[in-house]
C-alpha cells in the first residue's frame, strides 16, 4: 500500500520504512446507520447512501439520507428541547454538559481518530494529532463560556437565539462538528448538523458520545445527506440561526436562501491564501511552512496556503529546496503512522484537482511532481507544484481544495501585499520574514482574516478563525464566535 | 427682516470631495412636509453611484490608515463644523420634516452629539473588540477589528439628519468609507452635510452623498462587486428581500432593514459599528 516517494538529486535511502499500520479493529462501523433524531437513532426516509473509504473505495457502510420530513422532525425535536430543557437548564449546568462531551472525545480519541481516516483519507497522524484533540479542545474550551456570557463583552444578558441549523464539509468532520456545535450549545441554543454526504461517520459516532454524556433528547440533531438535505435545513422556517462552512457558491446561495428571514448566518467559505517568503526569510522553516500550508490534509483546507509568493532573488533556492522537501513526503495508506499525505476525498474531488491542474499547464504554467508511486485503488493525486504562474491563471485565482501549490514571484513587499490582495478572497495569509517591523506591517496590510507569520495552519479554539470579502462573514472560536449564536450581540 | 432678497443654494452631489450635478443631469422637486417648493435636488443615476463607489474605494487606504487617534479628531471636528451651522441644519430639518423649530433643534443637537459619541470610538475598538487570544501552544496570538471596506449606505428616509448621521458616523469610525444615498424626500440637510465633511478634514471619497432614490440606487449597490456591505436601512420595503438576495452574489455584509426606522435617539451601542467591522487574528512563534 504505503509507497515511497523520491526524486532527484536526492539519492534514494537504502534506509526502508517498515509499514506502521493504526490497527482498525478499535473502530465498529454497522452495516448501516439511521439519523439521531432527539435522542434516538431512527430510519430516514430519503434513499440512503453509502460512505466509501477513499483510500480503497471500499464501502464503509450505509447511511440513512433526510428528506423534508425528517429534517422537520429533527428541528421540532431541536425546538422542543429548546423550549422546556436546554434553554431553562442552569448555565453551569449546560457547561457540565460539554465538559463531559470534551472528556468522552478524549477517552475514545483513537477511535474517532482511525474512524476519521477510514471515512475521510487523512493521515492518522493527522487526525490523531489535530482533528480529534482539537475538537475536545473546543468543547471543553467553550463548556466553559456557558456560565460566563455576561463576561464575554458581547453586551448586557446574551440571550441565545433558539435552534441552529449547521451544514459542515468533508475536509474535517469531526473538527468543524466542534466548531459549530460547542459554540451553539454553549450559549444555550439547539442544533440540527448535516455533516457532509461523503464523511459522515464521525458524526454519527459523536452521536453516541452525546448519548454516553447522557445529553438530553434533542439538544443535539445529526440529519445525514447531500445537498437537499442541507438545503431543507437551511430553509426550514423554524431555524433561527444558519451556520455553513463549505464552498463560496455553496455560500452565497445560502445566503440568498436566508434573505428576508429573521435567521441569523455566518459563512466560512473558500480561499485563496497566498503565503509570502520574503529574501531574508529562514528557508529551510519557510518550506517546513509551506509544505504544510499546502499538503496537510492533503490541500482540503479553506485557509492552505495555495499561492505562494516568493521574492524573486529567492526563488530558485526556494523552489529548490521545496522540491527536495517534497520528495521525501510519504503518500499512502491513511492508516500509516509514517503516512504524509492521505488519500483524496472524493472521485469527484479528484476529478476537480485534475481538470484545474490540466488548465494549469494548458495556461502555460509549469507542473512539477516527484516521481512517486500511488495505490492502484483508491483517489490518490502527488503533491503538485507549478511555477511559471501567472496572477491570471485559473491555478492562481480558483480555489483547488487539493495538494496544488502555485509559485509566483514578486520584487518589493508592495508588490507581495498587492499580490496577496488580488483575490475575492480573504480568509488566510502567511508571511515568512526575520524581519519584526515588515511582519508587523505586512500583516497589517493583509486583507484575510487570519494571518500567520512564521508558522502555518495553526489553529486554536481560543483564537478567532474566520473570512474577509467572499471567504464569508462571522469568526468561530474566541469570544468574537460567541457573537454569532447570541442575540444582539456585538461581535 | 430686511427686504433683501435671499441667495438660494444649488442643491448637489457630494462625491469624491466635490459638489458635481448628476451625471444624468436629472434633478428632482424638493419640497417641504406642506408640499411647498424648497429647491430642485440632484437626481443621482447608476453612473453617478459607480463614480462614487471608485472614489470609495480610491479612498479606503488612506482612511483606513489613518491612526484612530486621528480619525477621532476628524470626526470630532465634522461635529464642531456641524455645531457652527446648527440654525441652517435646523432650518431645514424642520422644513423637511414638518418639526417646530425646537424639536428639529434638539434632532441636529442629538447628530452633533452622535458625531462626538463616535468620534470617542476610534480608538478604543481595537482594545474593547480585540486582544490577546491564549492558545496551546508557543505562540502570540492576537486579534483585532479592521475595518470591511467600501460601505453602501441607503440612509433612513424619515430622521434626515439624525438619522442619517446615525447610520453613516458608525461606518467612518470603523475606517470604512461610504457611498451614502439620501433620504428621497428629505436630501437637503444631507448636502449640507456634505458641505460640513469637506471642511472637516475628511479626506475626499471618505464619504459621497448621493441624492435621490434608493429603489433606483440600491439594486446596482447591492450587486456592485467592489461594495463590501450594504446598510439596507431606507431600502423600500418592497425591495429589501431583493436587494439581500443581490448582495449574496459577492457575499457582501448586510445591515438588514428594521421593519419600522427606529428611535435615532436612543443609545446605539455597538450595533452599527461591528457589521462593518472584520476580526483579523495574527499568529507568530514565540521562541529564542
Amino acid at each position: 500500500m504505503t509507497s515511497t516517494t523520491r526524486t532527484d538529486p536526492t539519492p534514494p535511502s537504502p534506509f526502508q520504512y517498515a509499514p506502521a499500520p493504526e490497527s482498525r479493529s478499535i473502530v465498529d462501523i454497522a452495516p448501516s446507520y439511521g439519523l439521531f433524531v432527539d435522542g434516538e437513532f431512527v430510519d430516514g426516509t430519503g434513499e440512503a447512501f453509502k460512505s466509501v473509504n477513499p483510500a480503497t473505495e471500499e464501502v464503509l457502510t450505509e447511511v440513512a439520507a433526510g428528506s423534508e420530513a425528517d429534517v422537520d422532525r429533527a428541528v421540532k425535536a431541536a425546538r422542543r428541547a429548546f423550549t422546556r430543557v436546554w434553554g431553562p437548564l442552569r448555565p453551569a449546568d449546560r457547561g457540565k454538559y460539554l465538559f463531559r462531551i470534551a472528556r468522552i472525545l478524549q477517552e475514545r480519541a483513537r477511535e474517532f481518530a482511525v474512524l476519521e481516516s477510514l471515512d475521510n483519507g487523512k493521515p492518522i497522524r493527522e487526525s490523531r494529532d489535530v482533528d480529534v484533540p482539537l475538537a475536545a479542545a473546543h468543547f471543553f474550551y467553550h463548556a466553559g463560556w456557558a456560565d460566563k456570557l455576561d463576561w464575554a463583552g458581547l453586551g448586557p444578558g446574551p440571550r441565545p437565539l433558539g435552534v441552529a441549523g449547521q451544514v459542515i464539509p468533508w475536509n474535517f468532520p469531526l473538527l468543524m462538528l466542534a466548531w459549530k456545535v460547542a459554540p451553539a450549545m454553549a450559549t444555550g441554543n439547539t442544533v440540527v448538523l448535516k455533516p457532509a454526504e461523503t464523511t459522515p461517520l464521525t458524526a454519527l459516532l459523536f452521536a453516541e458520545v452525546c448519548r454516553q454524556a447522557d445529553l438530553p433528547p434533542g439538544v443535539v440533531n445529526i440529519v445525514t445527506g447531500a445537498g437537499d438535505t442541507g438545503r431543507a435545513v437551511v430553509e426550514h422556517d423554524d431555524v433561527d440561526k444558519v451556520a455553513f462552512t463549505g464552498s463560496t457558491e455553496v455560500g452565497r446561495s445560502i445566503a440568498r436562501a436566508v434573505a428576508g428571514t429573521r435567521k441569523k448566518l455566518t459563512l466560512e467559505l473558500g480561499g485563496k491564501a497566498a503565503n509570502i517568503v520574503f529574501d531574508d526569510a529562514p528557508i529551510d522553516q519557510a518550506v517546513e511552512g509551506i509544505v504544510q500550508g499546502i499538503f496537510f490534509n492533503q490541500g482540503h483546507v479553506c485557509c492552505a496556503g495555495s499561492r505562494l509568493l516568493v521574492q524573486e532573488s529567492v526563488h530558485d533556492e526556494v523552489v529548490a529546496s521545496l522540491q527536495r522537501r517534497i520528495g521525501t513526503l510519504r503518500i499512502g495508506d491513511p492508516l500509516d503512522k509514517n503516512t504524509d499525505i492521505g488519500a483524496i476525498n472524493s472521485a469527484e474531488q479528484l476529478a476537480r484537482i485534475r481538470e484545474l491542474s490540466e488548465v494549469g499547464e494548458a495556461e502555460g504554467a509549469s507542473r512539477w511532481q516527484p516521481a512517486c508511486d500511488l495505490p492502484a485503488r483508491g483517489y490518490w493525486f502527488p503533491p503538485t507544484v507549478f511555477t511559471d504562474v501567472s496572477p491570471a491563471h485559473r491555478i492562481a485565482r480558483d480555489e483547488i481544495f487539493g495538494p496544488v501549490l502555485s509559485v509566483l514571484t514578486f520584487r518589493t513587499p508592495d508588490e507581495a501585499v498587492a499580490k496577496a490582495n488580488n483575490t475575492t478572497y480573504g480568509l488566510s495569509a502567511g508571511i515568512w520574514t526575520e524581519k519584526g517591523s515588515r511582519i508587523l506591517k505586512i500583516a497589517d496590510q493583509l486583507r484575510a482574516g487570519v494571518v500567520w507569520a512564521n508558522t502555518f495552519n495553526k489553529f486554536d479554539p481560543t483564537s478567532p478563525f474566520g473570512g474577509y470579502k467572499q471567504s464569508g462573514y462571522g469568526r468561530e472560536g474566541g469570544r468574537h464566535g460567541l457573537a454569532a449564536y447570541l442575540k444582539g450581540a456585538a461581535e | 427682516m430686511s427686504d433683501r432678497l435671499a441667495v438660494r443654494k444649488t442643491y448637489k452631489l457630494y462625491v469624491n470631495g466635490a459638489f458635481p450635478r448628476s451625471e444624468s443631469g436629472r434633478s428632482y422637486e424638493v419640497t417641504d412636509a406642506k408640499g411647498h417648493f424648497l429647491a430642485n435636488a440632484a437626481w443621482a443615476s447608476r453612473k453617478d453611484a459607480r463614480d462614487a463607489v471608485v472614489a470609495a474605494r480610491g479612498a479606503f487606504a488612506k482612511w483606513s490608515g489613518a491612526t484612530a487617534y486621528n480619525r477621532g479628531q476628524v470626526l470630532y471636528r465634522v461635529a464642531e463644523v456641524m455645531e457652527g451651522r446648527a440654525p441652517q441644519f435646523t432650518e431645514e430639518v424642520a422644513a423637511g420634516e414638518g418639526l417646530s423649530t425646537s424639536r428639529a433643534r434638539a434632532a441636529v443637537d442629538a447628530a452633533i452629539d452622535r458625531w462626538v459619541w463616535y468620534a470617542g470610538w476610534t480608538d478604543k475598538l481595537a482594545a474593547v473588540l480585540g486582544g490577546a487570544n491564549p492558545v496551546a501552544g508557543p505562540y502570540f496570538d492576537f486579534s483585532l477589528p479592521e475595518p470591511t471596506g467600501v460601505v453602501a449606505v441607503l440612509a433612513p428616509q424619515q430622521s434626515s439628519l439624525l438619522g442619517l448621521a446615525s447610520v453613516l458616523a458608525p461606518v467612518l469610525a470603523g475606517g470604512n468609507t461610504a457611498v451614502v444615498v439620501t433620504s428621497r424626500e428629505r436630501p437637503l440637510p444631507a448636502v449640507t452635510l456634505g458641505e460640513v465633511l469637506a471642511t472637516s478634514d475628511v479626506p475626499a471619497g471618505v464619504v459621497n452623498l448621493l441624492t435621490g432614490d434608493a429603489a433606483e440606487l440600491g439594486p446596482w449597490l447591492a450587486e456592485h462587486a467592489d461594495v463590501d456591505a450594504i446598510d439596507l436601512t431606507g431600502a423600500p420595503v418592497r425591495l429589501r428581500l431583493e436587494l439581500e438576495r443581490s448582495a449574496a452574489g459577492t457575499v457582501k455584509r448586510v445591515v438588514r432593514a428594521p421593519e419600522t426606522e427606529p428611535d435615532w435617539a436612543a443609545d446605539p451601542g455597538l450595533s452599527r459599528l461591528t457589521p462593518f467591522l472584520e476580526t483579523k487574528t495574527v499568529w507568530h512563534p514565540m521562541g529564542v
